[in-house]
């Protein structure tokens, strides 16, 4: 079957061509829409991951709709009259069609995978370049030498330590200097974890057995939350710190007035819940690994405060 | 009329009894060879399955409704969702899927039975024993298996008591014997579709249905030997002490996180593509039009067979994969999106210019459409490696997720059970029921599953037994959603007691639709039809064009109209 202009008279065009106009003008805006919907974008790599989800989301908009509307319009305008038991007409096929709905979204989803690939390099050019090498350091002295980075990150079930080295700090607070490229060394005492600071897009699974090294630039002041993303057990979901991004005067002051504070337990939420079930203040379920005692730190820092993102 | 001549005759004497028929209920209570006693049998466990982990989720739910880990210990919880998830996809959506196979396959291609009718039952008894092994772990000491439905070393590993017997080990027994279940089936499925076609029937005129069951059975014999090998590896590392994934013994926890996604993302396509089948069977017979452009549905359904084995990395993201993998993995997920592509748009053309008829059926099946379009374009976005950083492991994936398998799928499969229900019953179901079990469930699945995409974008992680209050509005209207998609059920157990036991008789093709399935009595007897097996003569959905299916069809119909 092909199309004949009869099928398709004048004003259908119109309402066609206007329609899709709309549906446009939709997209568009919804795309805009999408840093609503995001947390405050704190990282070099924010800005570029932002761009492409609020182009996909403009195409997302556009064929979610498209497709809708075609279902809308055939449920309003081609039901059945009560009683009509006879057929459609039977259109079998369109080879020409077809074709058009092959090629058009395979070119659309090649160039979403050219934008991401582009996007992808940026990102590893200013961004997280994670490089995997050889077997754990994770219980090195904290004065060690650190091949990717200045500061370490040390998982564990269910804390964060971090560990500046040169500076001789130890926190379970990460503090970083705004607007500088830096590597995190993540490595995992137990299980694996997930490094996910929300407001820097960034998410880096942390391996045991493995240092992995994650490079970032913060370009935010602020505090963020920093959660386990990969599930690590009990008190996966206590498993949070936050992360204090300050100017570099600010930071390299913090880590001088830090490196002077003696060593005191760290937060651990976990451990101080397993403590109540212990003394019977809170209720416990099935058997389940202990909490590993909170890290020494000379600051604890604080995972209560009201966070940006 | 009367059992002297004509197919009445033949459901008399049937060597089985037929279902619907009186005073024969404990057939389903055996070991029966009969090809839709298993169906049913399948589908009923299922649904059984469905009511047990739909109320582990509205426990979770519960639980979520606010930010505090309050409602049960987290270690519950942790309990909770993994034996949802498993619960969900090993004991509800592929035994249904498999009963829908059993009802389907052997009807719609004129087969008298499944190829292998005994191995055919074994595989079905393996699910009740693999449910009753799973749901035993809760009452091990210890509790139930904790670690998620991927059960990802080292954490799954990690056994807080050291007995021999707990819940891990149990959990990887059943998800084994559930493997083994599949793959009998599967064996069955592949080999009925090929073997035992009516005359005439060829491949291109078989329905799309078959061709869709033939691809999701042919990536569980491929892909199913993956995920047992790894987990017999997990199952050794768990009980005797291996480190095939343990990092401290010079194992590697990613390689076990290679195995299980190379089976479990095609597995994704064993659930959805039988239900592309439904949506491909239903729209023709309800929009009374063929299927639109049937060679390319079906060709499509093998590309998706091919690509869904080589996107498995895309679960692995942020694992530590070089940026080479994840750019080509990157590559070949959104290439899916094109024979995805052809079907969604074929079924929109097969709809165009029909005249709708929206009883349950195609109620349910127009709603999975819906959230099937929905959850693509959120996979598309879930294909990009820089959003996936984001969200990955977040409520984004979760509400992505379930927008396939509960808002598609799980649809998909009511738009069946009730398409169906007539032929394999002899009973009419209540629409007044299924449109208000459409209406809850549309409603319901939106409203628990929409907020997550919002949160998983805010940065929830997923598998969370308490959050930051931030996040609480979201979870409070998913909450709630759960709550109404717990309530939906009722009137569709209602509906499927009620009419199987006093409905109104349904005559052999209520719906007026083509196939071989519907030259059948409701219910077809045991052996579907014997030797008089009709010889097809044209391909399927020839709605509107006066086409004969079979040979002496007027014949035929004259004589299931008087029987």
């Amino acid at each position: 079957m092909t199309s004949t202009p009869q099928r398709f008279p004048l004003p259908r065009l119109i309402g066609l061509a206007v329609w899709l106009v709309l549906l446009t003008l939709l997209s568009v805006w919804m795309g805009a829409q999408v840093p609503r919907w995001l947390p405050v974008s704190a990282s070099s790599a924010a800005p570029l991951v932002d761009g492409l989800f609020g182009f996909e989301t403009a195409v997302a908009t556009f064929v979610f709709v498209g497709v809708v509307s075609v279902m809308v319009w055939v449920v309003l305008f081609n039901r059945a009259e009560k009683y009509d038991m006879s057929d459609a007409e039977p259109i079998e096929g369109n080879t020409t069609l077809e074709i058009v709905w092959t090629v058009i979204p395979l070119v659309l989803v090649m160039a979403i995978a050219a934008y991401t690939i582009q996007v992808n390099r940026e990102i590893g050019l200013i961004g997280p370049m994670d490089h995997a090498h050889g077997p754990a350091k994770a219980n090195s002295a904290p004065a060690a030498p650190l091949p990717g980075g200045e500061v370490q990150v040390i998982a564990r079930q269910w804390s964060w330590e971090f560990r500046y080295p040169v500076a001789g700090v130890l926190s379970t607070e990460l503090h970083l200097p705004l607007d500088r490229r830096l590597g995190l060394q993540l490595e995992s005492e137990d299980v694996i974890h997930g490094f996910y600071v929300p407001a820097f897009r960034l998410k880096q699974q942390v391996i045991p057995g493995r240092s992995i090294t994650l490079f970032l630039t913060a370009t935010r002041p602020g505090r963020y939350r920093l959660r386990d993303s990969e599930y690590s057990g009990t008190w996966f979901a206590a498993n949070q710190a936050d992360v204090v991004v300050e100017s570099e005067e600010a930071y390299q002051d913090w880590l001088r007035r830090a490196s002077r504070l003696p060593l005191q337990p760290g937060l651990s939420d976990a451990a101080r819940e397993y403590a109540q079930q212990l003394s019977g203040e809170r209720r416990s379920g099935y058997a389940t690994i202990e909490p590993a005692p909170p890290p020494l730190v000379n600051v604890p820092g604080s995972n209560t405060l009201p966070h940006d993102a | 009329m009367t059992s002297t001549a004509g197919v009445e005759s033949r459901i008399l004497r049937a060597p089985h009894p037929v279902p619907g028929a009186p005073d024969n209920w404990k057939r389903f209570f055996s070991f029966n060879t009969d090809a839709k006693v298993i169906g049913i049998q399948y589908i009923a466990t299922a649904l059984f399955f469905l009511l047990v982990g739909g109320l582990l989720a509205m426990i979770m739910r519960g639980e979520l409704i606010t930010p505090e880990a309050d409602l049960v210990d987290r270690t519950v919880y942790n309990g909770l969702y993994t034996m949802h998830g498993t619960i969900m996809l090993f004991l509800f959506i592929f035994p249904v899927l498999n009963g829908l196979n059993n009802l389907l396959i052997p009807c719609m291609i004129g087969a008298p039975d499944m190829a292998f009718p005994k191995l055919n039952a074994a595989a079905f008894w393996l699910v009740p024993v693999f449910g009753v092994i799973l749901m035993a772990s809760f009452l091990v000491p210890g509790g139930p298996a904790s670690s998620g439905w991927w059960s990802y070393p080292p954490v799954s590993l990690q056994n807080p008591l050291g007995h021999l017997i707990n819940g891990e080990a149990l959990w990887i027994l059943a998800v084994a014997l559930s493997g083994i279940s599949s793959i009998m089936g599967a064996v069955n499925f592949v080999t009925t579709i090929l073997r035992m076609r009516a005359p005439g029937m060829t491949l291109t005129r078989m329905p799309i249905f078959c061709w869709t069951a033939f691809s999701a059975q042919t990536i569980q014999l491929i892909g199913l030997p993956a995920l047992t090998g790894g987990a017999v590896m997990l199952l050794f590392d768990l009980v005797v002490g291996t480190s095939f994934y343990r990092p401290e013994g010079g194992g590697d926890p990613v390689l076990y996180q290679h195995f299980f996604w190379f089976y479990s993302h095609p597995a994704v396509y064993v659930i959805i593509l039988p239900v592309f089948g439904v949506f491909s069977e239903l729209f023709p017979v309800y929009a009374r039009k063929p299927l639109f452009g049937y060679p390319f549905v079906a060709g499509a359904s093998l590309v998706i067979v091919g690509l869904s084995l080589i996107v498995w990395v895309h679960h692995m993201f942020p694992s530590g994969v070089p940026q080479w993998m994840r750019d080509a993995f990157m590559v070949t997920t959104m290439l899916i999106a094109v024979p995805t592509g052809i079907k969604v748009f074929a079924w929109l053309a097969t709809l165009w210019g029909g005249k709708l008829r929206l009883n349950t059926a195609m109620l349910f099946a127009l709603g999975g459409l819906f959230n099937f379009v929905f959850a693509g374009v959120t996979g598309i976005m879930l294909a990009t490696v820089p959003v996936d950083i984001h969200v990955n492991n977040t409520y984004f994936v979760v509400g992505h997720f379930h927008y396939v398998i509960y808002g598609a799928a799980t649809m998909g499969v009511y738009a069946a059970i009730y398409h169906w229900f007539p032929k394999f019953t002899g009973h009419m179901y209540y629409e007044g029921l299924g449109k208000l079990h459409f209406l809850l469930t549309f409603i319901g699945t939106s409203l628990n599953f929409f907020p997550m995409h919002p949160l998983g974008l805010m940065g929830m992680p997923r598998r969370v037994s308490s959050y930051d209050p931030e996040f609480a509005f979201w979870n409070v209207i998913a909450s709630l959603g759960a709550f109404l998609l717990g309530v939906s059920i009722i009137p569709f157990l209602l509906n499927l007691v009620s009419s199987w036991v006093r409905g109104a008789k349904a005559p052999a093709n209520p719906w007026n639709a083509i196939g071989l399935e519907w030259l059948l009595p409701s219910p077809p007897p045991a052996e579907n039809f014997e030797e008089h097996v009709p010889t097809v003569i044209s391909g399927p959905y020839g709605y509107g064009t006066g086409r004969p299916l079979v040979e002496h069809q007027d014949e035929i119909e004259r004589a299931l109209l008087q029987a």
